[in-house]
């Protein structure tokens, strides 16, 4: 065992190393070819440059949201092979708790200037929304899906389809069916919160959530790789049979991939309030469809795939709505899942495992 | 549940051999178009009479209760198409609204003043279900080689994004304001009693009875399918896909035409509702729309087409009926909570409630099929339980009970094996598609199972 494990890890290691040097590639290439784009387009032609760091800022703060989404997506298929349907709702349950905890419990509508008392109050409302979000998902995981563990496959995915619409109408009773605003801490309009530059603003909030993100897709990455809960998760999606045999319980098992599932989905609840102001009951259904496509984009399963997934749908979303096509961006997300389930459908990470459903 | 109390549920479950509900039980079987026909016929004209009685005369004026029958249908229709694809293959559609959309917006392109054509209606409500079917294949071909789940994805995204194409795309749809004035039917001569002559907006009787005509047809239509051989090949798909393949069933093809087939019954009832509405618009196909016709499968009872139907319009006439009539009743009392309720606004909720117990306690369905039924409730089959349980005391008339289910399930095993065997005469070849193991690009590509959960 620690004979394999030292022999892998420095391949790993630079596997990482790899991924990470393509992945900055990919942004810069995604900024030239942002700013050919907006260049080409006569309206945007004279700040082309400045406009393009905006939207590669707007992209990484987007497709950070559908990558803490879509690793929900991702452990629960790994484990259970669900498209849990309610993950999206889980989100959107978040994004109203955020809004609960900021601006009912904790009465701050108003920026806040200092970066002190702001990442309090951030992490105070990480530190109350995860865990809440988490146990919804444990909750639904232990009353709707797993006295269905050993049904037909079509029922856990229809019982998860009426467990959103349940989650989605309880907000809508909650909150009604407009906006509600989300109260904006943020410093947006602070010169000292912002990047000038040619006339377009760029908010650091944008690198703030990528923070955000990155440092909690780390810390599941280490968790999943490193401990002994993680290798249990791992085991059980590798083979949940055997996982049993080697003494794992299944049901703990799956009750933390649900959990870590929903606390992730929380997070990006609580950075939407921050990024889009607003929060909907039906948010949900939306984020999470494009989240889920990030996951399979990414090779479903995959944990790294998911995070890649996710930024991708961001960036193509934001490319299409910087051309002047926001309202084509769904149209052009679905026509990326279409175009990775025909073409290759294990995702971009994902391995090719023949073995049937 | 004890094995006596099992069989004696068993037992009263049976038709009473000799009585009159087994003869005409007897007689269906034999001639179930007929009966069919018959059954419409005389259920019509039930809620026809039913309608001018008091409990629901109250409720609505007969007018609109016809008007409210004949809206019902759509949802009928809808529903019948999605328990093909659903029910009888196994396959979750989550965007089946989009092909109504197109049943829809064929017959208002056709006869429109938007478009300047004013086709007739019968013609054209072939015409859409056709393109209906079309766009049905050309979402299946690519995606049903996929695993079901995909499957189900893919057919969300198709469905959200459909209505979006339509809303966008305004120089082709008017986008939110949608095409208006589009032209009512004109079947039969004026001569003709009651269904003859243009259908004017008042005309419920006349939508009424096209139709119960439509619904009639697509149900004999659709049961002479389900007993044909596609349909044992669909059910044995939707049992096991890897043993059909095996016995040599076509599963692409055979799954692309329970898609095909659902498509065109929602073709039918997009053209039927675009022609009583007289306006189509895109938010009339979104995803609630998909959703409700899926509740209304389940709960019907996934896989029989009776029971479908019937809970398609229970579902809708307690839908659009007693949950506002509900509304003006509890708004009409001083109680401030319970006035404030908007009893419509939560009707999703309930299908939401309805799905989840539905699938956890009873998952065959209000009015379940046979088949399914005995798939789901094995352990409570007497013959099982006498097997099992040899120390049991079992009447004589008992186990005779025990030993005809036993004899029945051999039967019915050996009719899905022949069922199995026939489908494979079909297939071209043992080594083509769908031969053994996965076929092509099933599953090897999809990377079926996910694996592992991999850094």
């Amino acid at each position: 065992m620690t004979a394999i494990a030292s022999r892998a890890t420095p391949v790993r290691r630079s596997r990482g190393y790899m991924l990470v040097l393509l992945c900055l590639v990919g942004v810069v290439a995604y900024y030239f070819l942002l700013l050919i784009a907006l260049t080409l387009n006569p309206a945007t032609s004279n700040a082309a440059s400045a406009l393009a760091l905006q939207q590669v800022a707007n992209a990484l703060s987007i497709g950070a949201i559908y990558a803490l989404i879509a690793l929900g997506y991702t452990m629960v298929y790994g484990i259970i092979e669900l498209i849990n349907f309610a993950h999206g709702d889980v989100f959107m349950v978040g994004a109203f708790l955020s809004v609960v905890i900021l601006g009912g419990v904790l009465g701050q509508t108003s920026q806040i200037t200092d970066l002190i008392p702001l990442i309090l109050l951030l992490a105070v409302a990480l530190v109350f929304v995860m865990p809440l979000t988490g146990l919804l998902n444990v909750g639904i995981e232990r009353f709707f899906y797993r006295p269905l563990r050993n049904a037909p496959r079509l029922a856990p995915l229809i019982t998860a389809i009426g467990v959103s619409f349940i989650l989605q109408n309880v907000a809508l009773a909650v909150a009604g069916s407009g906006d509600r605003s989300s109260p904006q801490i943020f410093p947006l309009r602070d010169n000292a919160w912002r990047w000038e530059i040619g006339g377009i603003s760029i908010p650091f909030l944008s690198f703030f959530i990528f923070a955000v993100a990155m440092v909690l897709m780390v810390a599941l990455q280490q968790f999943v790789g490193r401990t002994r809960l993680g290798r249990a998760m791992r085991s059980t999606a590798q083979d949940r049979e055997a996982a049993a045999l080697m003494g794992v319980d299944l049901n703990q098992t799956i009750a933390l991939t649900f959990l870590l599932g929903g606390a992730l989905a929380g997070a990006a609840g609580v950075v939407w309030g921050l990024q889009f102001g607003y929060v909907r009951f039906d948010l949900g259904l939306n984020a999470g469809l494009k989240a889920f496509t990030a996951a399979v984009l990414g090779g479903i399963g995959n944990i790294t795939g998911a995070v890649l997934g996710g930024f991708m749908i961001g960036f193509i979303e934001v490319f299409a709505a910087s051309l002047g096509y926001t309202r084509w961006s769904h149209f052009v997300v679905f026509t990326v899942l279409a175009f990775v389930l025909v073409f290759r459908p294990a995702g971009i990470l994902g391995q090719q495992l023949g073995e049937r459903a | 549940m004890s094995a006596s109390a099992a069989v004696r549920r068993g037992g009263m479950n049976r038709l009473d051999p000799g009585g009159v509900r087994h003869r005409i039980a007897k007689f269906s079987d034999a001639h179930r178009s007929t009966s069919i026909v018959v059954g419409m016929v005389l259920f019509s004209a039930l809620i026809f009479v039913l309608a001018l009685v008091p409990p629901f005369s109250t409720f609505l004026n007969h007018q609109s209760w016809l008007n409210t029958f004949a809206s019902a249908g759509v949802l009928v229709l809808l529903a019948l198409g999605l328990n093909v694809v659903v029910g009888l293959a196994g396959l979750l559609d989550l965007g089946y609204a989009a092909f109504f959309a197109f049943g829809a917006y064929t017959y208002a392109f056709a006869a429109s003043p938007f478009s300047g054509n004013d086709f007739p209606f019968l013609p054209m409500l072939f015409v859409g279900a056709a393109v209906a079917a079309v766009f049905g294949v050309l979402l299946g071909a690519p995606t049903l080689r996929l695993r079901g789940d995909y499957l189900a994805i893919m057919t969300l995204g198709f469905g959200e994004i459909v209505p979006i194409v339509f809303l966008n795309a305004e120089p082709y749809t008017q986008g939110t304001n949608g095409i208006g004035g589009i032209s009512r039917p004109e079947i039969l001569p004026s001569w003709v009693p009651f269904i003859g002559g243009p259908f004017g907006a008042l005309d419920n009787l006349k939508y009424f009875l096209l139709m119960i005509v439509i619904l009639a047809v697509t149900m004999v239509l659709l049961y002479r399918l389900q007993d044909s051989r596609i349909g044992r090949a669909w059910t044995a798909i939707r049992e096991d896909e890897l043993a059909a393949a095996a016995s040599g069933v076509n599963t692409v093809t055979t799954k692309l035409l329970a898609f095909a087939i659902g498509a065109t019954t929602a073709g039918f009832a997009g053209v039927y509702s675009a022609s009583k509405i007289t306006i189509v618009s895109p938010n009339q196909f979104y995803f609630t729309v998909s959703f409700t016709v899926l509740a209304m499968v389940v709960l019907g009872g996934m896989g029989n087409i009776w029971g479908v139907a019937f809970g398609a319009f229970v579902i809708y006439i307690i839908q659009s009926v007693f949950l506002t009539y509900l509304n003006t009743f509890f708004q009409a009392l001083p109680i401030p909570i319970i006035s404030d309720i908007n009893f419509v606004q939560y009707q999703f909720l309930l299908y939401g409630v309805a799905l989840v117990l539905m699938m956890l306690l009873r998952p065959e369905g209000l009015f379940p099929s046979k088949r399914v039924q005995r798939v789901l409730h094995t352990p409570e089959d007497p013959s099982l339980v006498a097997a099992t349980a040899g120390t049991v005391d079992l009447t004589a008339e008992q186990e005779l009970e025990a030993e005809r289910l036993a004899a029945e399930r051999d039967l019915e095993t050996r009719e899905a094996l022949e069922a199995a065997g026939d489908a494979a005469e079909e297939a071209q070849g043992p080594y083509e598609e769908g031969a053994l193991g996965a076929p092509p690009g099933s599953d090897e590509e999809t990377g079926g199972h996910p694996g592992e959960l991999r850094r």
